[in-house]
């Protein structure tokens, strides 16, 4: 059997399985994600949130999957045809193909890069990739004007993600992703970083679109934004993406801050459970974070998004970035690699 | 043998990219074959074994620079057919730089010798067992850190004069000075009066101020906002 997966063949095959053991697992997380926000947002509003379909209303998402699965696909008259239908697939598949190098577990990743921080960064600076084709394929202004808001609010969160990135980076004196968690042992990075924590998650918020910065789509004013002229399957697509997003996002936060898999203070009781699970319970309180914002803070203005981008978070991480460095030196714990 | 024709897979796709760059009639598309061939020059890169290089190309080309050519692209409204008129007339002046370029390309390759003990180190992007990353920051920030940071202090200087040459101020505009908001009292924008039976309250300036008379736009607003021009004609 060993032999067999040594080949080239069985070399394929392998990757394939790690591929699906991350990515459906993945999809189902998504889709109830969709359920649980629902749910969340219920209680936060005092209703009940979906109860119909299935115990608790557990099935709702298969349900909606099917809805959208039997609607019509529309392309606009005026549309560019073949960006279209692209831009979906873009983001559908950036969304999934970022976690390849997420470690679940110690060297649990299916590309165990040395660069995985970095790969992280690019694939998450293309998403707007999509939302921009989308935007301009369709032909239409509510689409566009939410791409150019998309546009601008991404690049512009882009760059403090990265200086946060680097502060981190600092402390690891890696940028393997499982270097990274391993780097927190003693002590999350939460801690010691912890403005920068603040940064990274109210830029991650602005990254994916995410309410309070939900401007690209924006409902009460450009109707849905970028996607405003699709349906069924694209829009599922989006819809699959932008959730896939958050979970990706919660993951990164997990890694760079929660510090991954570790379980807490590492003492007894806690490191009982296993450390994929501790993963997956920190993504999840992130994914819990995500929603209640949503819950709870009204949409920012344009311009206040972007003073906010520019003027606050940025100059901010950039002096914690000084500041992290200077004190690394000072007391002598640059990591030596 | 997958690395090679994944090389020949690469180098294909990079260079019928960059050809359509070129020749793509939407300028939409031709960014976005631009962006592909930025892809798979950073799988060359790969190829090679610099990592550090591949991702730093796909996040500062493709991750923002393409996305603010996109941008520009997809907000101007080029008319190409105009811009292509005149393509006749410029080509065998386009076509006399190229020429003389690669001619000199060729004479620098042509004279170029190599030690026979190099052989051994093609492909070799760092040396031994140290990461390709920490390799770059070695030579970049402890062996040549002034050059590093006189390029640094060129794109500062670049920066700064784009924006000098290109700022201007804008009378008109109502900028939200949150510290003034915060630091208003009730008593500046409010005035609360008794009034009496039969009299009138005469002083009646409450108001917030009116915004300075705006300052008329200078350059004409043509028409012709409408996004992608030429998306539309394509289509047509």
């Amino acid at each position: 059997m060993t032999e067999f997966l040594a080949t080239p063949i069985g070399t394929l095959i392998l990757l394939v399985l790690e591929t699906l053991a991350i990515l459906v697992p993945l999809l189902v997380f998504v889709a109830y994600a969709t359920w649980a926000e629902r749910k969340v947002l219920g209680a936060m509003h005092l209703r009940k949130g979906p109860n119909v379909v299935g115990l608790f209303g557990l099935l709702q998402p298969f349900a909606d999957a099917l809805k959208m699965l039997m609607k019509e696909t529309i392309i606009p008259a005026g549309a560019n045809r073949a960006l279209f239908l692209l831009a979906p697939v873009i983001t559908f598949v950036l969304a999934m193909i970022a976690w390849a190098v997420v470690p679940v577990n110690d060297g649990w990743a299916v590309a165990k890069i040395n660069v995985g921080v970095l790969y992280l960064f690019a694939i998450s600076s293309l998403g707007v990739y999509g939302v921009i084709i989308a935007g301009w394929a369709s032909n239409s202004k509510y689409a566009f004007l939410g791409a150019m808001r998309s546009a601008a609010q991404m690049v512009s969160y882009e760059v403090s993600i990265g200086f946060v990135m680097v502060s981190v980076l600092l402390c690891v004196g890696s940028l393997n992703l499982n270097d990274i968690v391993l780097a927190q042992r003693h002590v999350w990075f939460v801690i010691p970083l912890l403005p920068m924590f603040l940064v990274f998650f109210i830029s991650g918020l602005a990254e994916t679109n995410r309410s309070p910065f939900d401007l690209p789509e924006g409902e009460s004013e450009i109707v849905a934004g970028f996607f405003v002229e699709y349906s069924s399957l694209a829009f599922g697509l989006f819809f699959l993406g932008e959730y896939a997003n958050m979970f990706l996002m919660s993951a990164m936060t997990t890694i760079l801050f929660l510090g991954g898999w570790l379980a807490p203070f590492g003492v007894e009781p806690f490191t009982w459970l296993p450390g994929p699970i501790w993963f997956l319970l920190k993504v999840f309180a992130c994914m819990f974070v995500f929603i209640w914002v949503r819950g709870t803070l009204p949409r920012y203005r344009y311009d206040q998004l972007m003073r906010l981008g520019w003027k606050v978070f940025l100059p901010l991480s950039l002096f914690w970035l000084v500041l992290t460095a200077g004190v690394l030196m000072a007391t002598g714990w640059v990591p030596r690699t | 043998m997958i690395a090679t024709a994944a090389f020949y897979v690469f180098a294909a796709v990079l260079l019928g990219s960059a050809a359509l760059v070129v020749s793509a009639r939407n300028p939409v598309h031709s960014v976005l074959f631009l962006i592909l061939a930025f892809f798979n020059a950073a799988g060359l890169f790969l190829l090679a074994g610099a990592e550090f290089l591949a991702m730093i190309l796909v996040i500062v080309y493709v991750g923002a620079v393409a996305v603010l050519f996109l941008f520009v692209v997809m907000m101007l409204d080029i008319d190409f057919t105009r811009m292509r008129e005149g393509i006749q007339r410029y080509a065998p002046v386009g076509a006399t730089v190229g020429v003389i370029l690669l001619v000199e390309l060729a004479s620098v390759f042509g004279s170029w010798q190599l030690l026979p003990q190099s052989a051994s180190l093609r492909g070799a992007v760092a040396p031994g067992a140290v990461s390709n990353t920490a390799a770059l920051g070695d030579l970049l920030y402890t062996h040549n850190v002034l050059l590093f940071q006189l390029a640094g202090l060129v794109l500062l200087v670049a920066m700064i004069g784009a924006i000098v040459l290109t700022l201007r101020a804008r009378k008109a505009s109502r900028r939200q000075d949150i510290s003034r908001q915060v630091a208003q009292r009730v008593e500046d924008t409010l005035v609360l009066v008794k009034v009496g039976l039969g009299a009138a309250v005469t002083e009646a300036e409450f108001q917030r101020p009116l915004p300075e008379p705006a300052v008329a736009a200078a350059e004409p607003h043509g028409g012709g906002h409408g996004h992608g021009g030429t998306h539309a004609a394509e289509v047509r």
